[in-house]
């Protein structure tokens, strides 16, 4: 099969639910006439035209508005965000109108919306650029948000989401723009909500989501070489969560470690394991564990990041923890 | 409120004689149905039929009555909370805004929006938003859409002289004017943003200049006026249609009543409130309409009669309606049918 990086997957994502969509329109800081801030839309201008590939001023609060007021209006915009951290200005959009509109006007107004972007660390770039949001966003009802970790997943997840007649959050991440991984020529579409096994394993389940989850790999991987078998599940999807591949995986491991970037209080990490404490506890031999990112802004300091991150040595240890090794 | 007096208006000779029997007629239709149907709402509220947050229109109808009978069928309309007197306007049933304001099933938002979330997509009302601002980029979007799919209608978006300090205001108009969006920005100017006058909020108190930053076409209008809203309104639509853009229209208007029903409204005279009263947008019309004999008093008195009756025929619907039934809770969150719900 042909291996395509990150951003062209999703560049290929885009494209193809533009040819097939009129309705379907790219709007966001850079992403026409300088091809993207990371290039994820590189020659859609020229394929697409103006009018619906489309620069912005430097206005998040006012353009992420827009592009919800005009898909209560016919249209489904993709809103790209340069990073997530600057959604924030744009917070109020999305929870207060993106997400509500539907209930509070009594079913009468969808919103079918994609905002996307980069998410989390992405080298030394200090506690402003570093951030984790998916859990914020997670938090609201109305909402949905994905977070894919290869290009194959970020290409069928993409043309769901685009598809999709909910406010959809998707997010990426600076640092996997240029991975490449294998994505078929054909069309294919992954649906949202359904988590993926990554690797197989019967010792313990290690969930993870994102870009972070190649930490979670790569403990495996180290943990192979002491003998223990561990199951690496991707969510794909943190709202919603598919809470059954989690529990199934559990029944057959019988522990758990949740590897995640954000900050802990009220993480994807806290609700999934009120979940399976709730709904797997007798199938618990030991503790859950997880590996978030210290509760500390990111820094600049390279020793200092290293620290704060979640780790692969944080990760074995807490396998070893929870399989008493 | 010192900035009403220094507005520009259009001499009223002028233009009554532009607008027909007909028009005139509406527009005392419209403008008393929205004030009576306030009116009940206020005493709803004292009984506690009506809960939540709830902002009246009464004094500012002319806002809404000028701009629907300048506008055409299938132009958007959004505003802020302050919404039930313009989808009247639009033609909206009352009895499925009344009950929303009672909760009810009937209402037109399901009984989820309440008053400040009332939401017709029939009569392309679009709410009823209730963060201060929040409607303002939503409009623009909205004009957005009819721009992109080529329809030819337009986006009218009302805020209140306290959403302006607001940066969605700015940045939506920058985004307006560079694009050319075809979108009506009205600054309901009722001189508060709740107690806080327009001329603690800023240097800049003449509103309407705000969009001379952006070079869009900006202009004070007499809010009190339901002619020289039409008007102002007429041209702004004309420029959108024609491509031109966004145009700023400040209404220079008032509220009689307090902020929400909770507010007194100690922090202006009576005096001031006396002299807007003065100029009521339906008293006005009432008067062209007798002097013109357009209608005797004994007709508008009919008139006046029949619109009680159809709000008191609201209030009735609201009442037998019932309140939604326990599963609606769970209901319009997602446009997905089958979306997996935590249950804990
Ligand atoms: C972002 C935000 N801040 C504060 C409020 C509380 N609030 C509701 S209405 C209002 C005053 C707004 O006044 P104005 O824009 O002049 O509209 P008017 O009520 O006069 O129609 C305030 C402060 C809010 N709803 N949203
Ligand atoms: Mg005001």
């Amino acid at each position: 099969m042909r291996t395509i990086q990150f951003r062209e997957a999703l560049r290929e994502a885009m494209s193809e639910e533009m040819r097939r969509d009129k309705s379907v329109y790219l709007m966001g800081e850079e992403v026409a006439e300088y091809n993207g801030a990371y290039k994820v839309s590189q020659g859609m201008l020229e394929e697409f035209g103006p009018d619906r590939i489309i620069d912005t001023p430097i206005a998040e609060l006012g353009f992420t508005g827009l592009g919800i007021g005009s898909a209560m209006n016919g249209l489904r915009p993709i809103i790209e965000f340069m990073t997530f951290n600057f959604s924030l200005v744009a917070i109020d959009q999305i929870i207060n109108s993106a997400a509500k509109m539907l209930y509070m006007s009594g079913g009468q107004y969808n919103v079918p919306i994609v905002f996307r972007g980069a998410t989390g660390n992405a080298g030394m770039l200090s506690a402003q650029h570093s951030q984790n949001f998916e859990n914020w966003y997670a938090n609201t009802p109305g909402l949905k948000v994905l977070i894919p970790s290869n290009p194959y997943d970020a290409k069928g997840l993409l043309k769901s989401a685009i598809r999709d007649d909910d406010p959809v959050i998707f997010m990426e991440s600076e640092v996997m723009y240029g991975e490449k991984g294998e994505v078929p020529e054909e069309e294919y579409l992954i649906p949202i909500g359904v988590a993926d096994v990554k690797r197989e394993g019967k010792d313990v389940t290690i969930v993870s989501f994102g870009k972070i989850i190649k930490v979670a790999l790569e403990a495996a991987r180290e943990l192979e070489k002491e003998g223990i078998s561990a199951e690496v599940i991707d969510l794909r999807t943190v709202r919603p969560i598919d809470y059954a591949a989690i529990v199934n995986s559990v029944k057959k491991t019988n522990r758990l470690v949740i590897v995640e970037e954000a900050w802990p209080l009220a993480a994807i990490s806290s609700e999934i394991t009120y979940h399976v404490q709730k709904n797997a506890f007798d199938y618990l031999d030991a503790p859950i564990q997880r590996v978030n990112s210290l509760d500390a802004p990111l820094p600049y300091a390279p020793n200092l990041i290293d620290v704060i991150l979640p780790s692969v040595k944080r990760t074995v240890e807490s396998v070893k923890s929870v399989t008493y090794r | 409120m010192a900035t009403a007096t220094k507005t520009k208006t259009q001499s009223k000779k002028d233009t009554a004689k532009k607008f027909d029997k007909e028009t005139y007629l509406t527009w005392f239709e419209s403008m008393l149905m929205m004030r009576r149907f306030e009116e009940k709402s206020g005493q709803l509220y004292g009984q506690q039929k009506i809960r939540g947050f709830c902002h009246l229109y009464i004094g500012q109808e002319a806002c809404a009555a000028g701009a629907v009978s300048a506008l055409e069928r299938g132009d958007k309309y959004i505003t802020a909370y302050r919404d039930h007197a313009h989808p009247l306007a639009l033609g909206s049933d009352p009895g499925r805004i009344m009950a929303e304001l009672y909760g009810k099933e009937t209402g037109l938002s399901r009984g989820k929006g309440g008053s400040m979330h009332i939401f017709d997509k029939e009569n392309n009302f679009v709410g009823g938003h209730g963060i201060v601002g929040g409607q303002i980029p939503l409009g623009t979007g909205l004009a957005f859409a009819e721009k992109y799919n080529k329809t030819g209608k337009l986006c009218i978006c009302y805020l209140g002289d306290g959403a302006v300090r607001q940066g969605s205001f700015h940045e939506s108009l920058n985004l307006a004017m560079t694009w050319k969006l075809p979108v009506i920005f009205v600054i309901e100017n009722n001189g508060y943003a709740m107690g806080t006058s327009v001329q603690r909020t800023s240097n800049v108190t003449e509103l309407y200049k705000l969009g001379e930053a952006f070079d869009i076409p900006s202009e004070p209008v007499d809010g009190m006026s339901v002619e020289a809203v039409h008007e102002s309104v007429s041209r702004a639509a004309e420029r959108a249609r024609k491509g031109e853009g966004a145009t700023l229209l400040e209404f220079r208007t008032y509220r009689y009543k307090g902020h929400s029903m909770s507010d007194p409204a100690k922090y202006r005279t009576k005096d001031e409130v006396e002299e807007y009263k003065r100029k009521d947008p339906i008293e006005q019309v009432r008067e062209t309409i007798l002097a013109k004999k357009y209608a005797t008093e004994e007709e508008l008195l009919n008139i006046d009669k029949k619109i009680k009756k159809t709000v008191e025929e609201s209030v009735a619907f609201a009442e037998q309606s019932e309140f939604p039934p326990v599963e609606q809770a769970m209901e319009d969150i997602y446009a997905q049918s089958d979306y997996p719900f935590i249950v804990d």
